[in-house]
């Protein structure tokens, strides 16, 4: 049962991987127009990005 | 000639839409079909000067901060976006769909602000600064805290629940090693701890608040439940004990702030459409100053004796007395008349009414909270205090519940060390019986109904404002309309439009397109304005002229017209409008305020149901007295003023009725707020939403028993609910105080019942009897 001393801190640190990229988004405002995010996507790069 | 009368027919219906607002989604056109906001809505838009409102931050860019109206769709993100980052002097334009607000940052001295602001406009999105230090953010940072506070429970949950399930394993299958066991035990604790410890602020603080108050609420079961959990496991840990409960204590926390953040996030909307609706009042004043030059400030800096400009198409910041000009003001928002009143100097004036005709200068009286509107507002206020006592249901709740389960734990630990004579196997009970009973169902039992059922009233175009809305106007059973805007439209319309040429009615039309009088816009929206620009004069009081083909053309009352009085046999009298052309004889417009579409249908829909319908109008008696005939309502009162409105709902109050009060004018505002629950078109006088629980859009009356219905169909949720949770307590607390509970049963059977709750929630959305059908 000694895989476990390196499983858990890995899961562990996978976990808290997710959790700290949560919380910067929580931070840098991703969380504060979730109806502009979801109607953004329909709108079209610029158009010399298309070319 | 009929391609080029064509092609300016639909140059015309574009600039039309454009005022309308609707130009957005011309690409999809999705949006727009599934809204029926009426153009005429936005007339009355308040418009400030966005010069008073620009800031400058640290780095020397102005910033400005505005409201947006009528965006629908993504189309209309871009549209304004890259209309103003076309401009070469624009830092940063970011529109929030959500809140529909826009931040604009550019640098300053490269731009005009109106310019940039217009540009906007003419897109036809109306725009109204604000000053961003008048929106309380709390319930924003509550919001924050909240998620955190979820994404912290989360992932300690999740983790520790795995790591649990490894030991629930090993103690079916007996060979994990006791070494093992404990090793998993100590990694939980030292996640499931400081995750309690942070994730648990909400309740904890909401506990001790409740308790030094000398009351007992939801949050203390909870707190003292997920508290005793982790302390205890983590005494078991210490002694290398059996069982513990920390995967217990997490999830409970993390269900449980779920609830919480819904109830949160809907009360913030709530919140934010009311605050919305103060910000659309802060309008820009233009000052005359001693030496004749004009300054643009925030209303706020008005002060009594000042001399105001109010441009035509403003709406008056104060109160006054009118130190030169003449022109017709729009009172309907005070008094509820829909035809303006004619003002000349040395009239008193009103702040809340809107000037429609001509420019006037206004020697202010009274400013702020001491106009008229403030009173009005205070009336408001004082009607309001009497509802703040209601309490709601998941609070009742929670008053028999928390004593209960706490009586119910405490017999455990008492009846245990009795029996087994151990202490410590005793509390070990306790704890169980305290987190099987805690209310995780409890908690989620009405969030989730209530989000749900305010996206469902979304989708329809009705707004929820008051966070218990749902839960009063399930118990409504009097239902009080006020009439002028809410059962009629609250506009004049023309009614005789068989009767006119139809080129007359077009000639009428070019003239009345010039002016903001509700009789030249009623003209205005039925006739098509096609033809060269005519230059009109406006004379305030009498109505227009221009000259068109060589000959004088007016459009007024009689007087104005030159017309004899002449007999109106078999017309019932009422507001009309002359057009003469020339020498030609003059014909006659009339009007009238025409029901809302539905409302036959709303009035026969709710006496069906079974409720009560009264009509309360300040209206004449002859005219309330014909709607009500027409209508079929028996119960009506008309010459109501404000007071004998509030009056009426008080007594309907004092009766032991639950009165629901649906109206839209100025004067209704105390009235929405005396009763029991309150509707408002969203056409209504801004103080009216405010103090409305819900506001509806669209024209249609049918919102009112479709929200009624929806209440309904959401209290029902909310009792099954409670009922679903009570019966899993009732299986589960025998069990616990019997001692039979393990932190796995305990871990299931919270799960399984917080999962019932859901989805039995859910199927409000399902629900596909349609009340519109």
């Amino acid at each position: 049962m000694s895989v476990l001393i390196y499983l858990i801190p890995v899961a562990l640190f996978l976990g808290g991987l997710g959790l700290a990229a949560f919380l910067w988004s929580l931070k840098s405002g991703q969380y504060e127009d979730l109806d502009g995010a979801a109607n953004r996507i329909l709108i079209d790069d610029e158009e010399d990005d298309l070319s | 000639m009929a391609e080029v009368a064509l092609e300016k027919r639909e140059s015309l219906r574009v600039d039309r839409t454009h005022d309308l607002g609707a130009g957005c989604c011309s690409g999809g056109g999705l949006a727009l079909a599934a809204v029926s906001t009426p153009g005429d809505d936005y007339t009355d838009f308040v418009s400030a000067d966005p010069s008073a409102f620009v800031e400058t931050d640290q780095d020397g860019n102005a910033m400005l901060h505005m409201l947006v109206e009528n965006m629908h769709c993504a189309n209309c993100i871009k549209m304004i976006e890259q209309t103003l980052k076309s401009n070469d002097a624009v830092l940063d334009a970011r529109v929030n769909f959500s809140t529909r607000r826009l931040f604009l940052r550019w640098r300053s001295g490269e731009a005009e602000v109106g310019d940039l602001v217009r540009s906007v406009i003419a897109l036809g999105y109306p725009l109204t600064p604000y000053n961003p230090e008048m929106i309380r953010s709390a319930a924003a940072e509550e919001n924050t805290r909240l998620l955190r506070a979820l994404a912290v429970a989360g992932f300690a949950a999740a983790n520790v629940m795995l790591l649990s399930v490894s030991v629930w394993a090993g103690l079916f299958s007996d060979d994990m090693g006791p070494a093992t066991r404990d090793f998993l035990h100590w990694v939980s604790a030292m996640i499931a701890l400081p995750a309690v410890a942070y994730a648990g602020q909400p309740f904890f603080k909401s506990a001790l608040g409740a308790l030094r108050a000398g009351r007992v609420n939801m949050d203390v079961p909870i707190s003292l439940a997920v508290i005793l959990a982790a302390g205890m496991s983590l005494a078991e840990t210490i002694q290398s004990g059996l069982h513990v409960y920390f995967d217990a204590s997490v999830t409970l926390l993390f269900f449980l702030l779920i609830g919480r953040y819904l109830d949160n996030a809907a009360r913030s909307k709530a919140r934010s459409a009311a605050e919305r609706l103060v910000m659309l009042k802060a309008v820009a004043a233009t000052l005359i100053l001693p030496d004749g030059s004009r300054k643009t400030v925030p209303v706020e800096a008005v002060t009594p004796g000042s001399r105001v400009q109010i441009m035509t198409g403003d709406r008056l910041p104060v109160d006054g007395v009118v130190a030169a000009g003449q022109s017709e003001l729009d009172v309907s928002l005070i008094t509820g008349e829909s035809l303006p009143t004619v003002v000349n100097a040395g009239d008193n004036v009103f702040a809340g009414t809107f000037n429609l005709s001509a420019p006037l200068e206004v020697r202010a009286t009274k400013t702020g909270d001491n106009t008229l509107l403030g009173d009005i507002v205070r009336l408001m206020e004082a009607a309001e205090q009497g509802r703040a006592k209601y309490v709601r249901l998941a609070d009742r709740i929670a008053g028999y519940y928390a004593p209960a389960v706490h009586i119910l734990a405490a017999a455990t630990f008492v009846g245990w060390w009795i029996f087994a004579g151990s202490w410590q196997v005793a509390l070990m009970q306790a704890v169980a019986v305290l987190i099987i009973t805690c209310p995780c169902a409890l908690g989620l039992a009405v969030p989730v109904v209530q989000v749900v059922a305010s996206g469902r009233l979304l989708l329809k175009g009705i707004l929820v404002k008051a966070a218990d809305g749902l839960e009063r106007l399930a118990e409504v059973d009097v239902i009080v309309f006020d009439k002028t805007g809410t059962l009629t439209e609250g506009r004049l319309d023309l009614v005789n439009r068989d009767d006119i040429p139809e080129e007359t009615l077009n000639l009428a039309a070019r003239l009345a397109r010039n002016s903001r009088h509700p009789l030249a816009m009623a003209v205005a929206r039925v006739g098509s304005a096609v033809g060269s620009h005519l230059a009109v004069t406006e004379c305030p009081g009498l109505g227009l002229k221009a000259v068109c083909s060589g000959e004088e053309v007016r459009l007024g009352n009689r007087e104005f017209c030159s017309v004899a009085a002449l007999d109106n046999s078999g017309f019932p009298p009422g507001p009309e409008l002359w057009l003469r052309a020339g020498q030609r004889e003059a014909v006659q417009f009339r009007f009238k305020d025409r029901l809302r579409p539905g409302a036959h249908a709303a009035i026969n829909k709710l006496k069906s149901r079974g409720y009560a319908i009264e009509i309360l109008s300040g209206d004449r008696t002859e005219v309330v007295e014909e709607l009500a005939t027409a209508l079929g309502v028996e119960n009506w009162r008309a010459q109501q003023k404000p007071e004998d409105k509030v009056n009426r709902l008080k007594s309907l109050v004092a009766k032991g009725n639950k009165p629901l009060m649906v109206g839209d004018g100025l004067n209704d505002a105390p009235a929405l707020a005396a009763a029991h629950v309150s509707l408002s078109p969203a056409s209504a006088a801004d103080i009216s939403q405010t103090a409305a629980d819900f506001v509806f859009q669209g024209r249609d009356l049918l919102a009112v028993p479709e929200t009624i219905y929806v209440a309904c169909v959401a209290r029902r949720l909310i009792l099954q609910n409670f009922s679903l949770a009570f019966l899993y307590n009732a299986i589960a607390i025998p069990l616990a105080v019997a001692g039979i509970v393990t932190p796995l049963i305990a871990a299931i059977a919270m799960s399984a019942s917080s999962l019932v709750v859901c989805l039995n929630s859910l199927r409000l959305r399902l629900e596909r009897t349609d009340v519109q059908s």
